[in-house]
Order: C-alpha cells, then structure tokens, then sequence
C-alpha cells in the first residue's frame, strides 16, 4: 500500500505539471488570438446560428477560428487532467492512510499532501461554478507542483505510525481544520497575486510579472474571489489553529498556550490575516495595500510550515524532514 | 418588533468655543489611537513582535537553551536579555503593543456598539424620494387593490423574511415601506471584538490565579510527592497565589508501562498512580499523554519518562547506602545521562564525622539497550540489555559550597581544581543489573536494578474555560461578521393617478408600486436577493 501511494504521488505530480503545460499553452496560443479574437467574432455567429451549406462561400477567417477553439479546448483538457490529478491525489492519501492505519496527517510530508489536496479541490470547485477564471489554473497548478515537489524532495518520511503526543481524537479535528484552512489559503493566495498583477497591467505596467496579467480575469472579480476565499478560510484557521490547537494543548501538555514557535508563527498569521480582513474593510485603505497584506499571510504560511518544522525545534516538531 | 422611534433631527451646533489645547491634544490623540489605520498599524506591529519569540530560546519555555544561548553568544545574550529578548512575550514592548492595541479596539468597539444600540431601536428610514437611483430599482407598475391594504401584504412579505420593516402613510394617500436586515453582522462583529477582550482578561487573570509545577516521580512507595512548592523541581505561583493556597494531593507512581514500535518509536505510555487528596483515601488513577489526571484544581499531564538505576555503595568501614537515582533521557532510544552521589559516604563510625575529602560520586550514562558494536548510545528504548557505564570519583563533591548546582551532573569546577578526583580507570566500568564494581579503596558499588520514572507537570489555569468561551464566542461573532450583509429595502406604493382613473375602472382605485434596495456593504448577491424579493411581494399580491 505504501509503495502504491508513492507511486501515485508521482501521478499526481505528472497530472498537475501536464495541466499545468495545458494551462501554458492556452496561454500562449490566446496571446496569438488576441488579435484574432476580434476577427472571429463575427465568425463565430457565423458558423454557429447559419447550417454550413456546402456551396456557402467562406467568409470566415479560417486560421482564427481553430486556433481560439484549441486554446479553450487545452483549458477544458487543463481542468479535466488537473481533475484526474485530484483523483491520483486522493489516491496516494487513502492508500497512504491505509498502510499508516490513521489519518494520513502525521509528518510533514503527509501534511502537505493533504493541504494541497484541499487547495485542488477547492480550486475545482470554484472554476467549476466560474469557467471565467480559468486562466488561473497556470498560476494553481504551478503552485501544486512547487508544494508537492518539496513534499517529496524534503519532507518525505517512510509510512510509520503515530507517536503517542499525536494519538488523540484532537489529531483528526485540530489538524484536519488547519489543513482544510492552510488549502483554502493556499488557493486564495493565487486570486490575490493575480489581483496584484493585474492591477499593476491595468495601470499600465508592462515589465515582467505585470505581462502575465494580460489573460486573466477582470482585477474587481479576482478581488472579491480573493476575500471571499480568505473570509472563508479564516473562520476555520480560527477554529483550527486557536481553539483545536489549544484544547488538544491542554490535554497534553496542561498549558493551552505556551508561544511554542509554531504557535507563534499560527499567531502571526492569524494577526495578518486579521489586518488583511480589517484593511479590506476600510475604505480608505486601498484594495493593493489590503491585497499585499493577505500575500504577507500566505508567507507567514508559508514560514510556519516550512521554516519552523525544518529549522527551529518546538513541541510541534513531527516534521521528521531529513532525520530519522 | 420593539419599540421604535422616529429618526430625530440633528440637534443645532453647539455655538464654537475656544479650544483648550491640551484637551484638543488629548481628543486627538485618542482619535488617532481608535482609528482604523491605527488599529491595521498596531496588528501589524504585534505580528512583527511576535516573531523573535520564535527565533529566540524563551524563558518560559525552555530555560536551558536560554542558558545554552548565553554560552554561545556571551556578547550578545545580555544584551537580548536586558530588551526582554528571552521572555519576549512578557516584555513591556510586547506588553505596550497588545495593550495599545486593546485600547484602541475598546475606543472603536464603544463608540459602536452604543451607534449599533441606537440603530436597532431606531426605524428603518423612510423611502429616497427617487428610487431609481438606488443600485437596485424595480420600476413602478400597476396593482390592483388600495395602497393602505397593498402595504400591509408587502410589509408582511418582509417581516416573513426576517427584514425589520416599517409602515409609514404619507401625504397624498402614499405608503411607503422601508425595510432593513442585516444586522446581526454588525451584532456578530461587535461580539468578536468583545469576546476578544474577554480572551485577554481570561489569560491576565489566569497568570495572576493560575500555578504550576514540575516533577520527576519515581515509582516506588518511598519516592512519592506531596504537593508543596518545595517539592518541584521547578514552580511557578501566578502572582495573586500564595504557597498555601496549593490544593493538598499527594501521589506515588506505582506502575509506569510502555510499549514500542520495533524501530524503538514510542506506541504507548500509561502511568499509574495512587493519589490521595485532601486527606481521603487513597485511589488508584491511571493517565498518559493526551489524557491527563484530572484532580480537584489541579491537572497532572505526563510530559516524559526515563530510568533511574538503584544503586548500592558500600564503604570502607562497611556501611551501605542505597538510592534512586534518575538518569535523564538524552534521545529518543533513552540513552540516559546523570549522576549518582554519596555525599555522606565514608563517615567514621567512631567519631561520626565525615571527612569531605572521601566523599564519592559516579557520572556516566545507562542504556536500556546495549548495542553490540559498542557504540555509546542506545539501540531501543526499551530495556533489552541494560547496561550502566560509570566513571568514579573520590574527593569534595563541592555540595556543601551552598551553590545550587544540577543534581545531574558533577561539579566540573571541583573536577577542574583537583578536589574531585577520578579513581578506578580513565575508561567508564560496565555494570549490569546485579553486577558489582570494587573500586581501588575496597569500596564497592553494586548496580541494583532500574525503577522507571514519569516527568509530569501540575498545573492549574482557573480562567481557561472563560478563555475557551470567549473563544468560541468570537469564533461565532466572526462568522455572523464575515457572512452577513446589511442591506435595505423600500417600496413606494401610491395611489393609480388620477388620469388613469378617469379613464377607466373608476373606484376600483389601484395602486402603482415602486421598489429600490440598497447593499450596505460589499454584497455581490444583492441583485438576485432583491429581484426575487420583488417577485415574492407581487407573487404575494396577486394569490
């Protein structure tokens, strides 16, 4: 069971990086029609109200037509592999909670595989009910990949079971919210860096990261998509990481608080996503400004899984990255 | 519905006056610490705060590696230590940020609760006199029936749909409805920011009646602890606690089992204890991780274990001692390190006196496991083939300077200066249980067995449910907060002109209803939410 989670781990890599070149190549090819866009509107109501009488005359713009066609068509391929990326993902959980005989949450390893499902399902569901925003499944799938890759490549722990400090009914209910909150995050934090971009493309920028905001979505919609997401997540990271936590934390340690440092760094990103929530509603406090704060959230994140399991020790210390 | 009054007109302006400046100052300032920006700064600044007490051993935590930190870095460490760099979060600049903090949000909360009392028992205000220019606008047509009955089922429709509502006749034969909901966002924010007062009240006033303590317990009958501040190894007491006020329990670990993986990794511990509290009988109470001993104001969590090897020194006239000694756990496979002193060795019968000089001490490590390549750590936690490695030493072991020093180490200044010698070989003796080792006095230690022993910690915290509570509190303010939507609603419903009564259908009367609403806050789904409001109400007229 554990080598058949493994191996389907790297199914679910290879079916999120060839959704991820699907979403590429939907890009580039509507770079090219861009231009060609305009031409083929006419023609689409062309070809799509009127019967194609064979003796018609055509006076459709061929090439402009295929191409559009073929980068929506790689965008609904993109969605579909990245779906059956999602099934290989849920795979190598179950299978890998199977040969654990637990929650497939245990290490650091296990942890983000979990965060990332979460963070792919809830992408899935929210391009589903808004094909709109497709485009964004470059910048989600890349996001999966880059995780995923460091899951493997740093934090992989052979399946073993828990530890006595995590064997507790707490251990589904703190680290299950946590994980649903840190995936939630994890997608928002897209929407809100493609905000930025756009932003910045639609004042006119033009250098690097703003030219990628040429295909996406409106800036006012990737916005609210952006705190919707956030204001969903933060209730749960409330519930989660500062009230499961220290209820578990006074069962086992007697203390429901004690500035371990992945409390702390839980603390601090629940203080900048509260700013991030509070600036957004501030009228006076720019949407950009607000944005950058929930950025900032989502590397104080990024920090407390990362930087805190691998380089400073604590109480939370079941990363098991590099050692054992 | 309440009581509801009439929207009052604004009082006159009080007529100017000169400023005193240092109340301006004072209002200024206050404005400027309640505002928002001030607030977003503030959060900002506690996050930021926060993160040294990450990177930084802390105090409370773990004291130890403060200690260690001073060693590695001489130059920097008092200086930390003087800005409140072991104990960040008990340092007044912390202090200083949270408590600004909370001033602020007292000065923003206040002022809005008292706005948010006020507009709940205030109507909902009267229709704009041009609804076509609300964002939403559903325009005039036709009804059957006479406006005053027409209203009456509108205003209906609304208060069916939880809208606080309000009928109001005007000139002319005009009734308009004015309709409001979506105030529990504004109730359920205000509760957030309350219940986090209450979380920082609950936590200050736990630090102050709260304690707690830790303790290594051996099993056995004769290794048993009493709560008393004396008998930790180290306390706490909040500082409203006073030593007496300690709950009186006593416990004996009287069985400590554990069970491993075969890699060595832990699968369960279970402690069992005999606890007798406030002088009743004794119980027999068994806990483990995860799953405390809940006594009467006091929580016994098991935090660790270990082995502590019974050792036997008998001395040059003949007398023995035996003693417990802990060994403390250095990794996860129990290689265990600590001492094994006997001050009180070698004390001439005749005379009774001790003589300082031929005072013994062992230092060394214990292993549960012993490898077979002779490694110095162990292989498994478990006590497979135990082993005891020992160094002997004779001479002044330096307990009687007054200085506290570890009970798990030799002094190593008394080491250092020749009062404390090694004996019996420069390599380390191999004792397994049962086995003896003469030393070149004739004096003989024997290695007796292992009692196994539990670290726990005792604490109290009388505020945490007040802290869970405000808690969940919060949790529930912030969900009202983050899923409402405040928004109001209007309908105009006239009298059919006169023209068009001449016209036709005279004295039928009918009337012409109008509608616009209004999102208070950021709320996409306003205009679904209104158009079916639009369609209950006529659906609702019609049937």
């Amino acid at each position: 069971m554990a080598e058949l989670s493994n191996q389907l781990m790297v199914v679910t890599v290879l079916a999120y990086l060839a959704a991820m070149v699907c979403h590429a190549a939907e890009y580039s090819f509507g770079a090219r029609s861009h231009i060609g866009r305009a031409a083929a509107r006419p023609a689409r109501q062309l070809v799509g109200s009127g019967a194609p009488v064979p003796d018609d005359p055509p006076v459709v713009d061929e090439p402009a037509v295929p191409t559009r066609d073929r980068g929506a068509l790689l965008g609904k391929i993109a969605v579909w592999v990245t779906g059956f990326g999602l099934l290989a993902h849920l795979g190598t959980l179950v299978t890998r909670g199977i040969a654990a005989d637990r929650m497939p949450w245990g290490n650091m390893y296990e942890f983000i595989l979990s965060v990332t499902f979460v963070g792919s399902a809830v992408w899935l569901g929210v391009v589903i009910r808004r094909p709109a925003i497709r485009h964004l499944g470059l910048f989600v799938t890349l996001v999966l990949v880059m995780l995923l890759g460091a899951a493997g490549l740093i934090a992989y722990t052979p399946v073993g079971p828990l530890v006595p400090a995590l064997n507790s009914y707490w251990f589904v209910i703190h680290v299950s919210t946590v994980i649903l909150a840190s995936g939630i995050f994890l997608v928002g934090f897209v929407p809100a860096a493609m905000f930025l971009i756009k932003a910045g493309y639609d004042k006119g920028k033009r250098s690097f990261p703003y030219t990628l905001g040429k295909r996406v979505p409106p800036a006012e919609a990737l916005e609210r998509l952006t705190f919707r997401l956030h204001a969903f997540a933060f209730p749960l990271f409330t519930f989660g990481a500062l009230i499961a936590g220290p209820l578990w934390a006074e069962a086992s340690w007697g203390r429901y608080w004690g500035w371990d440092p992945k409390e702390v760094w839980a603390f601090i990103s629940w203080v900048v996503y509260a700013c991030y929530l509070h600036a957004r509603a501030t009228p006076s406090v720019k949407r950009t400004t607000a944005t950058w704060i929930a950025i900032i959230g989502f590397a104080t994140m990024l920090m407390n899984l990362f930087g805190v399991n691998l380089f400073i020790s604590g109480l939370h210390s079941y990363a098991n990255a590099g050692g054992m | 519905m309440t009581t509801v009054e009439e929207r009052s007109a604004p009082p006159a302006a009080p007529p100017p006056r000169r400023p005193n400046p240092v109340w301006a100052l004072l209002r200024n300032s206050w404005r400027q610490l309640t505002s928002m920006r001030t607030a977003l700064v503030l959060l900002f600044l506690l996050a930021v705060a926060a993160i040294p007490g990450s990177v930084l051993p802390q105090r409370p935590v773990n004291p130890e590696n403060v200690t260690r930190y001073f060693v590695a870095h001489p130059k920097l460490a008092p200086v930390l230590d003087r800005l409140g760099g072991f104990d960040v979060y008990a340092s007044v600049w912390f202090a200083s940020i949270y408590l600004l903090l909370f001033a602020s949000l007292v000065g923003c909360v206040l002022p809005r609760l008292l706005d948010h009392y006020r507009a709940l028992r205030l109507a909902p205000p009267d229709a704009p006199r041009r609804l076509e220019r609300l964002p939403q606008h559903a325009a005039a047509e036709e009804r059957a029936g006479d406006p005053a009955a027409l209203a009456a089922t509108v205003a209906k429709t609304l208060r069916r749909r939880r809208f606080r509502t309000v009928l109001r006749e005007r000139e002319g034969g005009v009734w308009t409805i004015s309709a409001e909901k979506g105030a529990l966002k504004e109730s359920g924010n205000l509760l957030f920011h309350f219940a986090l007062l209450t979380v920082l009240v609950g936590v200050g006033f736990g630090s102050w009646y709260g304690w707690h303590g830790n303790r290594l317990l051996v099993q056995g009958a004769d290794t048993g602890f009493c709560n008393s501040v004396t008998q930790y190894d180290e306390s706490k007491l909040g500082a409203r606690v006073d030593a007496a006020d300690l709950p009186d329990f006593c416990l004996q670990l009287t069985k400590f089992t554990a069970t491993y993986q075969s890699t060595g990794q832990p699968k369960t511990f279970e402690a069992t204890v005999s606890v007798t509290q406030d002088d009743g009988p004794a119980t027999t109470e068994q806990f483990t991780v995860n799953h405390p001993l809940r006594l009467h104001h006091a929580g016994v969590h098991l935090l660790g274990q270990g082995y502590a090897p019974v050792l036997r020194y008998t001395d040059r006239y003949g007398q023995s001692q035996t003693n417990v000694f802990p060994f403390l756990p250095r990794d996860g496979m129990l290689t265990s390190e600590g001492v094994a002193t006997f001050p009180d060795a070698n004390v001439d019968p005749k005379t009774g006196k001790r003589d300082e000089n031929l005072q013994v001490g062992f230092e060394g490590v214990y292993l549960p496991t012993v490898g077979s390549d002779g490694s110095p750590t162990s292989t498994y936690p478990a006590e497979r083939s135990p082993g005891l490695f020992l160094n002997a030493y004779r001479g002044d072991l330096g307990v009687d300077s007054g200085i506290p020093g570890s009970i798990y180490a030799l002094d190593q200044s008394q080491i250092a200066n020749g009062e404390l010698k090694k004996v019996g070989g420069a390599r380390p003796q191999e004792l397994k249980p049962g086995q003896s080792w003469t030393l070149d006095d004739g004096t003989k230690l024997e290695f007796l067995g292992t009692r196994p022993f539990i670290t726990v910690s005792i604490r109290y915290d009388p505020t945490s449910e007040l802290v869970l509570a405000g808690a969940v509190l919060g949790l529930l303010g912030l969900m009202l907060s983050l899923a409402g939507h405040r928004r109001r609603v209007w309908f105009r419903i006239s009298p059919r002109p006169a023209a068009a009564l001449a016209a036709g259908d005279a004295g039928h009367g009918g009337s012409v209803m109008e509608a616009g609403g209004l999102p208070r806050t950021d709320y996409p789904g306003f205009s679904g939410e209104f158009e079916q409001l639009v369609k209950a109400v006529r659906d609702e007229g019609t049937s």
